[in-house]
């Protein structure tokens, strides 16, 4: 039987806490013990066998399977990720803010009242008249003001934050928009913003 | 290594999913290898290793820093495996009869061994043998054996993720070898 202390340097020796002393001791002691020889050689044979198995692979679909089953991400990093992933996307949205700060602060500073210079028309105290029996040729458009249309008007007509009065003998050709909401406001500049770029292109 | 880690950890705390399959792809085949060292079958040991990361994900913000995160992995990865070792009880028993089969038992099932070019057979038999050595170990100095050799960790590391002593690791690591020196002793 082999002394217990032996093993211990033995255990000592595997772990790689030995120290250099000890370590002497025993290679003197197997020197001289046989049995104790083949305790150690076969430790260090048993430890060579379990490292040998150390060699597996999680299989090809482990990561996957792991982030389906992840709970659902927050829709803040999704749409981070989608303005990394995309740069367009981020300027476009950049784009998109600005335009409607710009919009809002023109919408709610512009309130001074100003009409289209047309020929014929008939201004009275924030009131556009098209008198009877006149013929306006061209758009009108009036802001922050009213607009009475007992004529003809042979063009657009926009009444922005104000009013209009159609009489019975009046009438318009082209299209007539009145526009008194901060949507309205936008939508119509997104339409006037188009027509002046098909209009770049048609020249 | 660790700068990346720690960056893609404070991502994940963001919620963003992406960087921790990237974690998942750093730490999956040791996760996996010591799931199925610990547990013997490979669905199991998938389940494990999957149940690992997805805990590891939940719990993310109590992740001490000042840890290694592969301690903190591995410390999941071992206690889960532990737990399924527990409730575990056994599926089938080899010798029970097959359901609609007269007198044929699960032993029909296996199939016969195909022979292999006799160093391949070797190996794999001696990767079996020991495989199954490590299996009969008791699960405390079976954990203790499977992160020192075949995770291949410091015994410091192994006394942090076993939340043990480092004299305790060290007594369990030599009980361990010492049980399968006298298994292995004549193979």
């Amino acid at each position: 039987m082999c002394p217990e202390h032996i093993i211990e340097l033995m255990h000592q020796y595997l772990d790689e806490e030995i120290d250099p002393e000890k370590e002497q001791i025993l290679r003197e002691h197997l020197r001289s013990c046989k049995e104790c020889e083949i305790i150690f050689n076969e430790l260090k044979k048993t430890v060579a066998f379990v490292k040998s198995i150390s060699n597996m692979q999680a299989p090809a679909d482990f990561t996957a399977h792991v982030l389906a089953r992840l709970p659902k991400e927050k829709k803040k990093v999704l749409a981070a990720r989608l303005l990394r992933n995309h740069p367009f996307l981020s300027a476009a949205s950049l784009f998109v803010v600005l335009m409607m700060g710009s919009l809002f602060s023109t919408w709610s500073q512009d309130r001074e009242f100003s009409v289209t210079n047309q020929k014929n028309l008939v201004v009275k105290n924030n009131t556009v008249i098209v008198p009877k029996g006149e013929v306006v040729k061209g758009d009108v458009v009036v802001r922050n003001g009213k607009l009475k249309i007992e004529g003809e008007i042979q063009g657009d007509v926009t009444v922005i934050h104000g009013e209009k009065y159609l009489a019975s003998a009046g009438h318009v050709t082209g299209q007539i928009d009145e526009v008194n909401e901060v949507f309205d406001w936008i939508w119509y500049q997104m339409k006037k913003s188009a027509k002046e770029v098909t209009g770049f292109f048609e020249q | 290594m660790d700068a990346i880690i720690k960056k893609r950890i404070k991502q994940v705390i963001k919620g963003d999913q992406d960087a921790f399959g990237e974690i998942v792809e750093i730490y999956k085949n040791s996760v996996y290898q010591l799931c199925f060292r610990m547990l013997g079958n490979s669905h199991e040991a998938e389940d494990i290793a999957q149940e690992t990361f997805l805990r590891a994900y939940v719990n993310i913000k109590s992740f001490n820093q000042d840890l290694k995160f592969s301690t903190w992995l591995f410390r999941i990865a071992t206690n889960l495996c532990i737990d399924r070792l527990r409730k575990k009880k056994p599926d089938y028993y080899l010798d029970a009869e097959v359901a609609g089969s007269e007198g044929l038992t699960m032993y029909s099932q296996i199939p016969s061994d195909t022979p292999l070019p006799e160093t391949e057979l070797e190996s794999l038999e001696l990767q079996e043998i020991v495989q199954k050595e490590i299996l009969k170990l008791p699960e405390k100095y079976r954990s203790a054996i499977v992160l020192k050799y075949i995770e291949d960790l410091s015994l410091n590391e192994i006394s942090e993720i076993l939340e043990l002593p480092l004299g305790t690791v060290k007594t369990r690591i030599h009980r361990g070898r010492e049980a399968l020196r006298q298994q292995l002793r004549y193979v």
